[in-house]
């Protein structure tokens, strides 16, 4: 894989839909005044609490992996305030962290567009009337993102922290935790963060890429916003596409196929053995013409999660790429948790030795159960992430793993992950 | 009103007093961290509570050295 610069690609290497921009329409690394020419001035004034329908009927869902209904979200908030005589005035962060190592839709967002994300962030903020509002990102993303918020009067109040570049960092309750207390592991689930999150206060987290939508959703209305994509999922995504060739960031519409969305970024289609859809949390696909909609998993339709689709090339051997992520998985554990600190590391050795050459075959049964031990147990989703792509791989590359089981794997091994 | 054994794994250390206190709800895994022996919802970290456990489950939850489990209604259900 050819690692993307820290700030993602030039903007003339970023394509929308039918030719169209909406998210990068003001250019390569926009300031506040490009901004304003592409997208008029934001007016805030403007946005009360009719927005949250607007909100509503645009039908946004969660762009940084787990596709909550976006209104649902901003709306939990605004009620977790409670009933309380002084109620707490709700935070608002902006999630940038991205540490999903395939992605990076949101680092190419924030270096061309950062104000779309800030307007967002303005936007959420007082929908929910909140007193404090945060944009967490990577250091790499910290100096575009800190240079935009001081062009702007009306961004004062908003904080920029650093999130560290881990794995697990973006996590909703670690990006809590880590403004808290600038140790960026998950809490206990039990604690909800719309009712009692940052300082205790009804948190919302919403990904940095939602926050755009939201920005362009105020200005154009709903419809406008359904106009891109289908009714299950309407509007446009950005999509990190890796594996082959340079990294690439495109905005696709909702319900895309994988095979228009592969053509259009150049990728020749007969040279894709499978394709990891969602990241090292996601699927293997090799039916290339499922649609990508968060409706999925479902008859050809597969869930996009944080939008990264990862090619692996059919001369590769696919056990073995699993079996380089789940290693990394099992690293990226933030050991707070029994299951998966010792799990994930179990499941990777056995995963490996069978990519490797280990020709036992009760192997793959082990390799079964210990999957199914870890599901659900863990304080974040991390086991079941982790759980999701390996049955995938058992699923998707069973014929490989006969062939592994046989000793006659003839991939080359190796693979580009 | 059925209530769910909540385990906060981030502070469960699996030396397993919960799991001699509720033999019929919580066995140990591979590594000693209790695991329910049937799921709930297909999950197999918050078990359901049958009524004649509740008073088990209850010593569990205050004997627990290191405040991990909690009893809880089953519609708080935890964050997604
Ligand atoms: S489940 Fe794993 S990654 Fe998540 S908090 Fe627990 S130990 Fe950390
Ligand atoms: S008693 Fe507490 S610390 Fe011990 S295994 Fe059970 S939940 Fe974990």
């Amino acid at each position: 894989m050819t690692i993307q610069e820290a700030v993602g690609p030039a903007v003339d290497t970023l394509r929308g839909s039918a030719g169209t921009y909406q998210l990068f329409a003001a250019g390569s690394n926009a300031g506040l005044a490009e901004h304003e020419q592409a997208f008029g001035p934001l007016s805030l004034a403007a946005i009360d609490a009719g927005f949250m329908s607007v909100l509503g009927e645009s039908g946004l869902t969660g762009r940084g992996g787990a596709a909550f209904s976006s209104w649902r979200k901003v709306a939990a908030t605004a009620q977790g305030r409670g009933a309380a005589l002084l109620p707490a005035k709700p935070v608002v962060i902006a999630n940038g962290a991205e540490g999903e190592p395939l992605s990076f839709k949101d680092k190419t967002l924030l270096a061309h567009a950062p104000h779309l994300v800030i307007d967002g962030l303005l936007i959420a903020g007082r929908a929910v009337s909140a007193s404090l509002l945060y944009i967490y990102t990577t250091p790499a993303a910290m100096p575009v993102v800190e240079a935009a918020v001081a062009e702007r009067r009306d961004a004062r109040k908003i904080k920029v922290v650093q999130a560290p570049e881990t794995f697990i960092s973006g996590e909703a309750s670690a990006v809590v935790n880590s403004i808290a207390t600038g140790v960026a592991l998950p809490l206990d689930n039990r604690r909800r963060l719309s009712a009692a999150g940052l300082k205790g206060r009804p948190t919302l987290v919403l990904n940095v890429e939602t926050l755009a939508h939201v920005a362009l959703i105020a200005r154009h209305g709903s419809g406008w916003f359904r106009a891109a994509g289908s009714e299950r999922d309407p509007g446009t995504r950005l999509v990190s596409i890796s594996g082959q060739g340079a990294g690439q960031v495109l905005e696709v519409e909702g319900d895309a196929r994988l095979c228009d969305v592969l053509s259009s970024a150049g990728v020749d289609l007969s040279t894709v053995g499978a394709v990891l859809v969602g990241g090292y949390h996601g699927r293997w696909v090799r039916d290339l013409e499922c649609r990508l909609s968060p409706s999925g998993p479902g008859e050809n339709v597969i869930n996009p999660g944080a939008g990264v689709l990862h090619i692996l090339p059919a001369r590769d051997c696919g056990l073995e790429a699993t079996a380089r992520i789940l290693d990394y998985l099992a690293r990226a554990s933030a050991k707070q948790c029994g299951p998966c600190m010792f799990g994930l590391p179990a499941m990777a050795r056995v995963l490996s030795a069978i990519a490797y050459g280990d020709r036992n075959p009760r192997l793959v049964l082990e390799l079964e159960r210990l999957t199914k031990l870890v599901g659900g147990r863990g304080a974040c989703h991390h086991p079941d992430g982790t759980a999701r792509l390996v049955s995938s791989a058992l699923e998707m590359f069973a014929e490989d793993m006969k062939a592994h089981l046989l000793g006659t794997c003839t991939r080359e091994t190796r693979s580009a992950i | 009103m059925t209530e769910i054994l909540h385990i906060d794994w981030t502070r469960c250390d699996g030396r397993g007093l919960c799991t001699e206190l509720l033999p019929t709800v919580l066995v140990r895994d591979d590594w000693g961290y209790p695991l329910a022996l049937q799921a709930t919802n297909g999950n197999r970290s918050n078990p359901a509570i049958s009524p004649g456990n509740i008073e088990a489950a209850r010593e569990a939850v205050h004997l627990c050295p290191k405040l991990a489990l909690s009893l809880v209604p089953e519609q708080a259900k935890p964050r997604q």
